[in-house]
């Protein structure tokens, strides 16, 4: 077919298969082409990429020399060497993946059954508004520690299930689009939460926070175990993380092992066929969104104890940065734990890169050419010399 | 006629898609002026070869030719330009538009003032020309099947094609607009048109087609022998590589005792229109009940009403004892009533998930597949094992997505699955269409077994040849309405084709 002397056509055909390897390669290909489109802001902004992206590395995860440094100092019993940060960046990189994991397995569940939540910011909000609730206003401050975060726990999953539910309702029995519901649903707990803590009745003074909870309702920290072994001194690190994890486990297990994973995924694949099959679709759709929901809500009272504080700074985003998780973990709850963690360690690396926007730039890229590739997978490319195009008959044109 | 011109030529022709060959260096000719059939079993590449024929696809190698000229078509409006058409089986027409307004469509010219006026004057000349006449202001969706073929037919002539290439074209029709689109087919030979016939349906062929090319798995098996002199088990013996047995051996058995009885059943379509407007039917045990009708008379919405896809508007239908309506909680009665949907890929199994989950649709929340809350994975195993094997489904593995198997692969995953719960009841519908004969026969087999096994069979399909065949007893449907019952022995072919089309058999 390649007619020489002819222009070249760029020539797409559709894939009736889609290659295994195709998921894998579009989430590395996303992040290496972010780096390379982030590369030319910086040098544009007047930074040098490479020694950028090493400094955001060294301070998201560390150097080899810090781990190597920890590692010796944690068998020794001693305190990190002076000069080294051992293993300081990965203890943030930790903290600040925790909330986005839990929002990230927030949306994979969701997404799994193609319900677009990308509510979870807002669902967030709510359940680190419930948890601060039961935290500083309903509980004593004497309450026993375990008892303190379990409650939050539970005051959190539950207004964020409540919160993904309401959305999920409205789509399984009015079909209203869940885009534009749980999107709009975000403004409202943004502006719930700020009434509460800036105009409204949480409000200490001219503070505009709830004033710090009490020490049991704070995550405990690796800092507090120093006297035992020195190498903590100073690490932020928290149960949060293996709270996350934990849900990671358990949602895989449920997604790919039980009953209710298997309803989620046949619906998720052809609504269609489930109803062939008797199972009821409106049920689990909203189902899915309230555990959507209730995961975003674990999330929102992970960052308050994590906080021990809620204010109007509370950081929104989080919820977003889980959409983009679940897509580079290919919707695999497992895979999000590895995503969720160069995430965070990419967060932590960019806090203090100039300019300010660096971390929000190179995720909306990640996502733009993971999403991209996906549909590049579906189609075969390649140039081919042709002959021009023959003009339809004029007798047509009559 | 043998001393014709070529209307085009297609020379090793090779087109690949990922893991098949569709087509292996094929050869395909056609005289100006002739109905040639383009026979093989699904799957042999007939599609593919057309497709690239029109435009929509580009083969790796070989080359077309159209008046002794190399081409390189990159769209349909290449081959159209060439005089090479196709009308595929699901139309390309716009339901709301007019006749008028979907001949332009696609048209680059005129580029901004349409007149209309004049489109509709020439399709009406059209029309009158070849003895299709259709009104060119009626909109689609108002059209019978029937004519909406003929507003496709006409669009091709409008664009100016010599060379028809016709998808399966009889599928939709009853017996009589079959005739009539056979006669309209020769009137164009008269005319120096060329008809491509692509068919599966070895007694059409033989009627209407002057030369007959065979292909078996992307190969010619018989490159354009003369149809007249053909017999059907020889173009069979060509189409599938062995010998094909057109007998279907049924047990005589009387009918047990009503399994299904539908009374009054009435139920609405898509569009909030009547489609069933009182229906009236028994199934009973160890017989087949055969619903003939041309498509869109409420056969899809009666399979919906009864599976549990669609609420009815009024009257009831039980199963056994068993009332089904919206109160029924189908996945417990799932087991026993089996459904082979309409449409395999959209409805009745998930393309994305293996072989071995979509065999546990219908059975995941029991014993042995479920134990409590999860899924028994060894379980889903050994079940797919057991299936593949029983129904010799052609499966790399049971790990394999369903969306790679082929058409009767994918309906054997779903026999199986359907088959193997025990059914009381089950309700397939068009089981055979765009099947080859190996996977026809295997399906007329399943359900025949199923009948003398003793279960309930309610067959809808369009295939009249398949009806009388299988069913013990006919039903007619017609608007809704079931407008003849009556016993498939000896029933009259000529008959049933006037109440598919309305008319009631005077009696």
């Amino acid at each position: 077919m390649n007619l020489p002397g002819t222009p070249y056509r760029l020539m797409v055909e559709t894939r009736r298969t889609n290659p295994g390897w195709a998921g894998v390669v579009s989430s590395i290909l996303g992040v290496v082409l972010a780096l390379i489109v982030g590369g030319f802001v910086l040098k544009a902004a007047g930074a040098a990429p490479i020694s950028t992206y090493q400094e955001i590395f060294k301070e998201g995860f560390g150097t080899p020399a810090d781990w190597q440094a920890g590692v010796v100092a944690l068998f020794t019993n001693t305190d990190c060497p002076k000069g080294l940060i051992c293993f300081g960046p990965l203890s943030d990189t930790l903290v600040k993946a925790s909330p986005i994991l839990l929002t990230g397995l927030a949306c994979i569940v969701a997404f799994r059954m193609r319900l677009w939540n990308i509510g979870a910011d807002g669902q967030m909000f709510m359940g680190a508004w419930a948890a601060t609730g039961v935290a500083v206003f309903l509980l004593p401050k004497s309450t026993n520690p375990v008892i303190m975060l379990g409650a939050m726990g539970l005051a959190g999953v539950l207004s964020g299930l409540i919160y993904g539910a309401i959305p999920g309702y409205l789509r399984a029995r009015l079909n209203i689009n869940e885009i534009i519901t749980t999107l709009m649903l975000n403004y409202v707990a943004y502006n719930w939460l700020e009434y509460f803590v800036i105009v409204g009745p949480w409000s200490r003074g001219d503070f505009e926070s709830t004033g710090n909870f009490p020490p049991s309702a704070t995550w405990p920290r690796l800092t507090q175990f120093a006297k035992a072994i020195p190498i903590f001194s100073g690490l932020t690190a928290h149960p949060g993380i293996l709270l996350g994890v934990a849900a990671a486990i358990i949602l895989a297990w449920l997604l790919f092992r039980s009953r209710w994973g298997y309803e989620i995924r046949v619906i998720g694949n052809n609504p269609k066929a489930a109803r062939y099959a008797g199972i009821n679709v409106s049920r689990n759709i909203i189902l899915v969104m309230a555990l959507s929901g209730a995961l975003a809500g674990l999330a929102g009272m992970n960052e308050v104890a994590a906080l021990r504080v809620l204010n109007g700074r509370f950081a929104r985003g989080f919820g977003f940065t889980g959409v983009i998780v679940a897509w580079l973990a290919r919707l695999n709850p497992l895979a999000a734990i590895l995503v969720a963690f160069l995430f965070g360690g990419l967060l932590v690396g960019t806090q203090l890169i100039q300019p300010q926007g660096i971390s929000s730039m190179l995720q909306g890229v990640i996502l733009f050419v993971v999403v991209g590739t996906e549909v590049m997978f579906r189609y075969r490319f390649r140039l081919e010399r042709v002959a021009p195009a023959v003009s339809i008959a004029a007798e047509v044109a009559k | 006629m043998s001393d014709a011109p070529q209307a085009f030529e297609m020379r090793g022709i090779v087109k690949r898609f990922p893991g098949v060959l569709a087509n292996d260096h094929v050869d395909f000719a056609c005289r100006a002026g002739e109905v040639h059939a383009l026979l093989g079993e699904n799957g042999a590449g007939k599609s593919t070869l057309m497709n690239v024929l029109a435009g929509l696809y580009r083969p790796e190698a070989g080359d077309i030719l159209v008046g002794g000229q190399p081409l390189t078509f990159h769209s349909p409006q290449d081959a159209i330009a060439h005089g090479i058409g196709m009308i595929h089986q699901h139309f390309m027409l716009v339901p709301s538009h007019t006749v008028a307004e979907n001949m332009v469509l696609g048209l680059n010219r005129p580029r901004f003032f349409l007149d209309l006026a004049r489109v509709e004057e020439q399709v009406k000349a059209l029309g009158e020309q070849y003895a299709m006449q259709v009104d060119p202001r009626a909109r689609i969706w108002d059209l019978s099947v029937g004519e909406q073929q003929r507003v496709e037919v006409l669009k091709m002539l409008f664009r100016g094609a010599k060379v028809l290439i016709m998808d399966e074209p009889t599928a939709v029709l009853t017996p009589q607009e079959v005739e009539a689109l056979f006669h309209t087919l020769r009137d164009m030979t008269q005319r120096g048109h060329t008809i491509v016939f692509i068919s599966h349906k070895l007694d059409e062929v033989v009627a209407i087609a002057d030369r007959v090319t065979v292909l078996r798995r992307g190969k010619v098996t018989a490159a354009g022998v003369p149809a007249r002199g053909a017999t059907k088990a020889q173009l069979a013996t060509l189409m599938v590589g062995r010998e094909v047995l057109f007998q279907i051996h049924k047990k005589k058995m009387p009918p047990g005792a009503p399994v299904l009885t539908v009374s009054n059943l009435s139920a609405e379509n898509d569009r909030g229109l009547p489609a069933l407007r009182g229906v009236s039917l028994q199934v009973c045990a160890g017989e087949i009940l055969g619903i003939a009708g041309v498509a869109g008379n409420g056969q899809s919405e009666l399979a919906e009403v009864l599976t549990g896809l669609r609420r009815c508007t009024g009257g009831s239908a039980t199963l056994g004892d068993t009332p089904l309506d919206g109160a029924t909680r189908w996945q417990e009665v799932g087991q026993k009533l089996a459904h082979i949907p309409e449409d395999r890929s959209a409805v009745g199994s998930v393309g994305e998930l293996s072989v071995a989950d979509n065999l546990i649709l219908k059975r995941f929340h029991k014993a042995p597949i479920a134990s409590g809350w999860s899924i028994d994975s060894a379980a889903v195993h050994a079940n797919a094992l057991q299936l593949v094997d029983d129904y010799q489904i052609a499966t790399p593995s049971v790990d394999t997505l369903v969306r790679m198997l082929s058409g009767g692969n994918l309906q054997k995953v779903i026999l199986a699955r359907e088959i193997s719960g025990r059914p009381a009841l089950m309700i397939a519908v068009h089981p055979t269409r765009g099947l080859d004969v190996g996977a026809t026969e295997t399906v007329h087999k399943l359900l025949v077994e199923q009948r003398d096994g003793g279960a309930a069979i309610l067959l809808i399909s369009e295939d009249l040849d398949e009806l009388l065949a299988l069913a013990d007893r006919l039903a007619v449907i017609y608007e809704g309405r079931i407008i003849g019952d009556m016993p498939a022995e000896g029933a009259d072919i000529h008959v049933i084709g006037l109440m598919m089309a309305g008319t009631k058999a005077e009696s």
